[in-house]
């Protein structure tokens, strides 16, 4: 932890919920990329945690755009700084209905360009700023205020979709670890061309759970398998610590179901459906590590 | 029945009474709260629609069109920037003559971001052949949101229909509400020129110069035979439910000098500030402009005219006072007023009324008069 | 009119609180209107509500700046919101708390609606109902009627804990 500067871009006056993950987050990703940075904010739960005019809660500039737009947004400031030399970072932080549904137009085109910049979707697998509604990244079976009988469909793979665009740089991270993120933004900091860092977000009021146990359900999703920390570069898969042992024997899924009022009354079969889909995740990454197809 | 709910959630129950075939929204604040509760009924059994939690409002769009022309009754809701991200598939619905019924909850624009109520969004789309109604309680959403599909569906009309609430001041503000036995007040749906692959045909494709300009016009003949469809349906609801609906809503206008002319919970508002006026020895009046397409006769003419606009047209000036002065030679005092849900007390309408200067502009908050 | 002011914080049920109050009102055969301010979803934010009662139809919808009753379900909040800000000089402010809170002027009562709550069992993800047994202690003051303050929460709650909440709220309220 002494590796990471003391320097904050993130004040205490934000409008986080109490234990927000993506304010929790965003203070290390600031951290990673430090003061020559800008960050491109589409409509999600960090427009409304930066604060309300005249005051920001940011120490770098923060530039709000439309839902959509964000990643095209992106692309534009980063082909104005190559224009006239700049080396400010360009980082989209955006949350999952911005990056999996409304926006994924926008994503896909600008990591299809090669364009530079760094994208960031914090998840916390639903609509959180509007009162959470469900995204394409709600999980099956999770309960939210527009599918009160449990998501029917599984949580769209955004991390496929990305690599297959092949981009230079992509990982996946979680706010229960922050050691872990500020490497992985420093490292994508450090390469030309779009990189996409996908953050498991906990949510108190989203996933229904006591706001002091942010931490603790982010590591039950990593201990059970059912998120794997990652990282590829240039495609190539490796695995992060925290998952290594997570892969070998993961906890038993219901330790992270159980104290999440989004699953509470999961059916038995829809249960079996994501333990499955757990194991069958579990195996793709781990034969593609042992080099076996 | 009898009970209390917000504006949305009384759009919700109408919604739930017309039994629509599909259902597709995203999510906007402060709309959610309708695409909420259908939710529910649907997963409850209450509403037996197929609903699409779609990814975004111009998908919205896009799959009520094909729904609708798929031959069952749709609807959707939206707001300010998702109405904005529909927008060529609003146009599209039009021209395409599908009879989709849209609640439209009046929010401001970004940027800066402003989740309050203003009328902008739902005027940028005042030339896309919408018919477009704007009510000022709980239960008018409610009985709005019915008779729009009965107009919409109307063979004479076959054009969408928005119905618009403020955002917050309306949509989340809890009123009585009385719901109804709607019986066949709504007839099964029927869309002749749904698809029919006994019937083939080819919808919008090509259309030369020669012939696109009759499809413009047939639009606008819709829209004006709306007016006669409109007054119908609003008097068979009155004859059927009770209550009784019209172009406007005018309180004490009948030997009014002045009048606030005002739209949404604002044209609610006002009356409190006629009463308070009244007190005082001025006779004036509020009309309340409930439809703002098509655009109703008015009957102002011998009165000053005080029109309060929670909208502005950059480069030209508020859309009603504009829309007044066209339509009536009358030159208003145009106040600009409400934006971004800017607060507006009976107070301060009744003091737009004490210091009118008429056939200026005054952007309350800003100036005295510009 | 009586224009009533509810503070609380986001996920606390301070705008259900102003629902609740609007239907027991509107049994009581009063007008009513309910109607809460706040910006997108955060909880533990501020949360003010708005409840005006009324004999008439009421056709005000701005906010109440002169409130005949203050009601506050987090005092907590009045370190960072002003929340006696207009009451009407014969105003009345009703506490959630187990003692009297400094500053508070006007008539100022208390009642322990968090104890009362938790006594009840009455917790969701962590937090105690505050909504249900503030109805019972308005009740006691004479905003809404008991009988109707029980209807209204029959209505909208199934646990009829919320019930015995209410009425031990109407016990404990010292008038």
């Amino acid at each position: 932890m002494s590796a990471i500067p003391k320097e904050e871009y993130l004040y205490k006056c934000t409008s986080a919920c109490a234990g927000c993950s993506s304010s929790l987050c965003l203070r290390y990703v600031l951290k990673a990329a430090g003061p020559d940075s800008v960050l491109v904010v589409p409509a999600c739960c960090t427009s409304v945690i930066q604060g309300i005019y005249p005051g920001t809660a940011m120490n770098v500039p923060v530039y709000n755009v439309a839902f959509a737009a964000s990643a095209a947004c992106a692309s534009g400031m980063s082909e104005s700084f190559a224009a006239t030399g700049k080396k400010t970072n360009v980082i989209v932080y955006a949350g999952d209905g911005g990056t999996v549904d409304i926006g994924i137009q926008a994503l896909s085109g600008a990591f299809e360009r090669g364009t530079n910049f760094l994208y960031i979707c914090y998840d916390n697998e639903a609509y959180g700023n509007t009162g959470m509604q469900r995204s394409g990244s709600t999980p099956l079976g999770a309960r939210t205020t527009t599918t009160p009988g449990g998501k029917p469909t599984a949580k769209k793979d955004l991390d496929r979709i990305v690599e297959a665009h092949n981009p230079p740089y992509m990982a996946t991270a979680c706010s229960a670890y922050p050691l872990d993120l500020y490497k992985k933004v420093k490292k994508a900091l450090s390469i030309e061309g779009p990189k996409f860092i996908h953050i498991l977000a906990p949510c108190p009021p989203g996933w229904r759970y006591p706001t002091e146990k942010t931490v603790e359900m982010g590591k039950l999703a990593v201990k059970t398998g059912t998120w794997i920390l990652y990282e590829r570069e240039f495609g190539k898969l490796a695995i992060s610590g925290p998952s290594k042992a997570a892969m070998k024997r993961p906890a038993p899924l219901e330790d992270y179901i159980k104290g999440q009022g989004r699953f509470k009354n999961l059916s038995p079969e829809t249960l079996d459906l994501m333990r499955q889909q757990v194991e069958q995740n579990i195996q793709r990454f781990s034969r593609e590590e042992a080099g076996v197809c | 029945m009898l009970t209390i709910a917000t504006g949305n959630k009384a759009v919700a129950a109408a919604v739930k009474a017309a039994k629509p075939g599909v259902v597709a929204a995203y999510p906007i604040t402060p709309q959610t709260e309708i695409v909420e509760q259908i939710a529910d009924y649907v997963t409850s059994g209450d509403l037996a629609s197929r609903y699409i939690p779609v990814e975004s409002e111009h998908s919205a769009m896009a799959a009520c069109i094909g729904a609708s022309v798929g031959g069952v009754r749709t609807f959707t809701a939206t707001s300010s920037h998702g109405l904005l991200y529909m927008h060529e598939m609003v146009h599209w619905a039009a021209g395409a003559r599908l009879p989709i019924v849209m609640a439209n909850v009046n929010r401001a624009l970004g940027p800066g971001w402003n989740t309050w109520a203003e009328h902008t969004d739902a005027f940028s789309q005042r030339d896309t052949g919408w018919l477009q109604v704007f009510v000022g309680t709980v239960q008018e959403a409610y009985d709005a949101t019915l008779m729009a599909f009965r107009i919409a569906e109307d063979e004479r009309v076959l054009l969408p229909v928005m119905v618009n609430l403020d955002g917050f001041a309306l949509s989340h503000i809890t009123q009585a509400l009385e719901t109804v036995e709607i019986g066949d007040f709504l007839p099964p749906f029927r869309l002749p020129h749904a698809i029919d692959t006994e019937n083939p045909r080819g919808y919008g494709p090509m259309t030369g110069p020669a012939d696109y300009f009759r499809f413009r016009w047939d639009i606008e003949r819709s829209m004006r035979d709306a007016r006669d469809v409109i007054a119908e349906v609003e008097r068979e609801f009155a004859g059927r439910f009770g209550r009784a609906y019209g172009p406007t809503e005018d309180y004490r206008c009948e030997d009014a000098e002045v009048i606030v002319v005002a739209m949404g919970s604002l044209g609610k508002e006002a009356e409190v500030a006629i009463d308070h006026l009244r007190d005082e020895g001025v006779k004036a009046g509020s009309m309340r402009l409930r439809w703002f397409r098509p655009f109703p006769d008015l009957d102002l003419a011998g009165r000053e005219v005080v029109v309060i606009d929670r909208d502005y047209s950059f480069g030209f000036g508020g859309v009603v006072a504009h829309s007044i002065r066209s339509k009536t030679g009358i030159e208003p005092y145009s106040v600009i007023a409400g934006l971004g849900g800017q607060e507006v007390t009976y107070n301060d309408i009744a003091d737009f009324v004490r210091n009118r200067h008429p056939g200026e502009e005054m952007w309350f908050g800003v100036s005295d008069h510009v | 009119m009586y224009e009533i002011r509810i503070h609380s914080r986001g996920g606390q049920g301070g705008v259900t609180a102003a629902k609740l109050l609007a239907l027991a009102a509107f049994r009581d055969g009063k007008y009513a209107t309910a109607c809460p301010f706040y910006g997108a979803e955060r909880r533990g934010a501020p949360v003010v509500s708005f409840v005006r009662i009324d004999d008439e139809p009421i056709k005000v919808y701005s906010q109440i700046h002169e409130p005949d009753l203050v009601i506050v379900l987090d005092t907590s909040i009045m370190d960072v919101v002003d929340v006696l800000d207009g009451l009407k000089a014969d105003g009345a402010v009703l506490l959630n708390s187990a003692h009297p809170v400094a500053g508070c002027n006007g008539t100022c009562r208390h009642v322990d609606l968090t104890g009362i709550a938790l006594a009840e069992n009455l917790v969701v993800a962590g937090s105690p109902i505050l909504n249900t047994p503030v109805l019972g202690a308005l009740a006691k003051m004479g905003i809404v009627t008991l009988p109707s303050a029980e209807q209204a929460i029959r209505e909208m709650f199934s646990d009829e804990r919320n019930v015995k909440a209410a009425k031990a709220a109407y016990e404990e309220l010292k008038i």
